[in-house]
């Protein structure tokens, strides 16, 4: 897998993977911009109000149309929370040339589609058309409403919300139901140029295609691009130590019967000069692997759930736990979790746990080079932090860390918010 | 092994069926790092009741995804260390068809090959393992209960099925796994977990002939007798109920409405049947279809809408999903569709849409192995998908859709917000 990286237009950046492997091309444009409460959802709402119509296509019937022709490509609206950096913009998806019966290629077709949903969407004088800022803002506030419907998100979503006040961090990435209903089309379709002007952007493709024939058929798909004094300083503040002493501790009730567990952790010093290796491998080890110190105790040894992770932001500098418990469990389940992240920190871990957990990076590392979709994301997240790393050199320095890199990695991590969402009434104990 | 070659698609497949009547499938994939192996039997939720050498039995809701959970048990401990070790990982599912073990490993195949043969053709039941797996599943089912898809999901299958093994979650209930023990789980192994009827797929850079050797060296030599299912065959295809409605914490009104298709066929055949329902779904309710669209438009549908074809204990069935504001009208609207003609060039860009989607399912080795054990289990090639996609005519698909998309067949069920009720 050949990987370029070159700048087509100012601060507007193509990473391009070029490999045969796959019968498909994937092609995606993410517009970067600040995670902040007063813009989320206008940003968020940009990408699917694009996708309604472009002047070409101009409605949904259209561009179903040009897709299905396309053998059924695809071009889906993308918005991601990466640290504080909101990332909006399009993921298209594609049958590669090889595999295409007519021969060919659609690259092309899919750069230059995706150049008229980001710069020339249906407007009318000039304004984004109020029916598809309107219909796209219900279903936007519909979206963040929904987010109680998936129980397991919904318990994570509210655990940073509350652990992260005045954080940006703590902002969702499609918003808030109020900053979404006050959004209207004029306002919108301001904000939409403004960060066509000054938004840094990641273009990424994985495919068969030279780098060259990518760089020059989105050079051409955007090159009506407005550029305008280029926002860089967009980023992520880290916070090392948790805000109080003792965990802050927030419950709430949904009609629920399995209670859902949040806990959010912070880094501490391992942030400061981040060894992500090691911070990965001691994710796999305490929670992140299967098996893994929570998997092995939480859920085989007690039996108190079905589930039991963590989870890692490194741009952040957070870890989360999530698991479904019996509410009668709590207590049994908190004390247990925090048992097991205390002996990760002691480095009481043996040379088995250690041996799986390297592994388990390392395998996931090497998987990830065999999926398209992993490999943009993963990219994108590197070029954000500045890291030149690929996936395979990242698989071989979890190979080398040890018990003590481990050890280190958690020696600072404070418990800073637990949060818990159960049912409204008291649950009667369970059955042994 | 039996090389085929796919020209078109670019790729071979190695086909092998074994004495003891295992079928093998290996689709070798040069230069990919990942390898996925699927030990895949043709036993799921919907096989609860038997019988085998003469003996009838009936078992309980949830039984096959129990023992699901307790194959990964050996007598010299779990077996997840033993992949972890390698840095593979293993994992298993059962739906309302088949249970299917699978792992995926970057390194050391053939052992990782070898540990998923052995433990799930070897039953080790404890009761004390057997006890313990109780909490781990009622917590599984828990999470079930409290999502609201999923009981927009299980209402639906209920109206379809009523008391029918389909009408129950493949988890079960805490109440009908209460009763499981060791020897539920050895009589239901004892029939199912025979090589005549499991298939072993693997996708991913490897030997073809390695599998088959491995297969031949670790699984029963003799062919062993298979149990004979016993579905329901008077079903009929009418609905047990039509319509039901529950309140949740929800956000908005979600809602599953479902059809039963009548008996699944089985042979080459199948492959166009099911590819004709596929293909009259996305002609009608796909994300270009004229429907779909004007419900997005009116803000009856939103994009979490989707719909899919199931067979299962010896019937397909479909199912349409999503979250809408009024779903009797949206489902009222859905169905209209079915009555009204294709566009002939519409039609076109469909076929050519299934294609692409078809093109990429070959490179998820996820689908491709589960893709293949199905067809081997059907009884058809789900390689030669494109060649039988493209004699599949417009009036095919209209004449389906006449057959099977009847209003008063369909069953409706839906979780409203509780607020809204009160």
């Amino acid at each position: 897998m050949h990987r370029t990286r070159r700048e087509l237009f100012p601060g507007a950046y193509l990473t391009c993977l070029q490999t045969d492997k796959f019968r498909t091309g994937l092609l995606s444009v993410h517009l970067l911009t600040r995670l902040e409460a007063g813009t989320a959802s206008q940003n968020a709402l940009i990408p699917s109000v694009l996708r309604r119509g472009t002047v070409k296509s101009p409605d949904m019937a259209a561009l179903a149309a040009r897709l299905d022709g396309m053998y059924g490509a695809r071009i889906e609206p993308s918005v991601r929370k990466l640290g504080e950096i909101q990332c909006l913009g399009f993921v298209a998806d594609f049958v590669d040339g090889a595999a295409l019966p007519s021969g060919g290629s659609l690259l092309p077709e899919a750069a230059s589609l995706l150049g008229e949903l980001l710069l020339a969407p249906n407007t009318r004088g000039g304004l984004l058309l109020p029916q598809y800022v309107e219909g796209e803002k219900q279903k936007l506030i519909d979206d963040i409403r929904a987010r109680m419907n998936d129980r397991a998100e919904y318990a994570q979503t509210r655990l940073i919300e509350l652990m992260c006040p005045g954080e940006d961090y703590a902002v969702d990435a499609l918003g808030s139901v109020q900053a979404a209903q006050s959004v209207g089309y004029v306002t919108l379709t301001k904000h939409y140029r403004n960060l066509l002007g000054c938004s840094p952007i990641e273009i990424f493709y994985c495919g068969s295609e030279p780098p060259e024939t990518v760089a020059s058929a989105m050079t051409d798909a955007l090159s009506a691009l407005p550029r305008g004094e280029i926002d860089f300083d967009i980023g992520t503040d880290i916070r090392l130590n948790t805000v109080d002493e003792e965990p802050r501790i927030f419950t709430e009730e949904l009609d629920v019967s399995q209670g859902k567990l949040a806990i959010g952790y912070r880094l501490g010093q391992a942030m400061e000069e981040p060894d992500m290796a090691a911070l990965r491998v001691m994710d796999a080890l305490f929670g992140g692997a299967y098996p893994c110190k929570l998997s092995v105790n939480v859920r085989e040894r007690m039996g108190l759930c079905y589930y039991v992770f963590s989870e890692l932001d490194v741009m952040k500098g957070i870890m989360t736990v999530a698991s479904g418990i019996d509410p009668a469990d709590y207590e049994k389940a908190l004390g247990e979790i925090g048992r097991q992240l205390q002996a990760v920190r002691d480095g009481d871990i043996t040379e088995e746990e250690m041996g799986i957990a390297r592994l388990a990076v390392s395998s996931r590392m090497l998987e990830l080079t065999d999926d398209q979709g992993a490999l943009e994301k993963f990219w994108l997240a590197q070029n954000l932090l500045g890291l030149d790393y690929g996936p395979e050199e990242l698989a071989a320095l979890a190979e080398d860390v040890t018990i003590q890199d481990v050890a280190d990695a958690a020696s600072g991590i404070g418990c800073d918010a637990v949060y818990f969402l159960r049912g409204g009434e008291e649950e009667e104990d369970a059955e042994d | 092994m039996q090389r085929i070659e796919y020209p078109a698609l670019g790729m071979a497949l190695y086909r092998a069926q074994l004495p003891n009547g295992l079928s093998i499938y290996v689709a070798p994939r040069p230069g990919w790092r990942k390898c996925r192996a699927a030990f895949v039997t043709n036993y799921g939720g919907a096989d609860r009741r038997f019988s085998l050498e003469g003996q009838t039995c009936q078992t309980p809701a949830g039984a096959a995804h129990y023992l699901e959970h307790k194959m990964f048990d050996m007598p010299g401990g779990g077996v997840d260390d033993v992949f972890a070790a390698r840095g593979a990982s293993a994992n298993a599912y059962t739906s309302e068809a088949v249970t299917s073990y699978h792992f995926t490993c970057t390194d050391k195949f053939e052992e990782n090959l070898r540990t998923l043969l052995s433990f799930v053709s070897t039953p080790y039941f404890t009761p004390e393992a057997v006890e313990k797996e109780r909490g781990i599943i009622g917590q599984e089912i828990a999470e079930f209960e409290d999502d609201p898809g999923a009981a927009a999901y299980m209402g639906c299958m209920k109206l379809l099925f009523g008391d029918g093994p389909l009408g129950d979650m493949v988890v079960g209930t805490a109440a009908s796994i209460a009763d499981i023990t060791p020897e539920t789980l050895a009589v239901c192994h004892r029939a199912f977990y025979v090589p005549a009827n499991m298939a072993l797929c693997v996708a991913g850079d490897v030997e073809p002939e390695a599998v088959e050797r491995v297969a031949l060296e670790l699984l029963p030599g003799e062919k062993a007798p298979l149990p004979e299912r016993c579905y329901d065959p008077d079903a009929g295809l009418e609905p047990a109920q039509s319509r039901a409605e529950r309140a949740m914490e929800v956000s908005a009104p979600q809602f599953c409405a479902g059809v039963k298709l009548g008996p699944a066929q089985e042979g080459p055949e199948a492959l166009g049947q099911r590819l004709t329902a596929e293909l009259a779904m996305r002609c009608m309710w796909g994300k270009s279809a004229p429907a779909y669209l004007a419900l997005y438009d009116k803000g009856l549908l939103n994009d979490t809408f989707r719909w899919e074809s199931t067979y299962a204990g010896g019937v397909g069935y479909i199912y349409l999903e999503g979250e809408s504001p009024d779903p009797e009208a949206a489902l009222g609207a859905l169905l209209a569709a079915a009555d009204s003609g294709i566009d002939p060039k519409f039609f076109a860009r469909q076929k050519r849409a299934v294609y692409g989607g078809f093109a990429r399912m070959l490179d998820d080795f996820w689908e491709l192995t589960e893709s293949l054990a199905d067809g081997g289990f059907g009884g058809f090639d789900v390689l030669k998908a494109p060649d039988v996609l493209e004699k599949i005519t417009c009036a095919d698909v209209t004449a389906w859709a006449r057959e099977h998309l009847i209003p008063a067949r369909f069953a409706l069920s839906v979780v409203r917000p509780k607020k809204e009720q009160e």
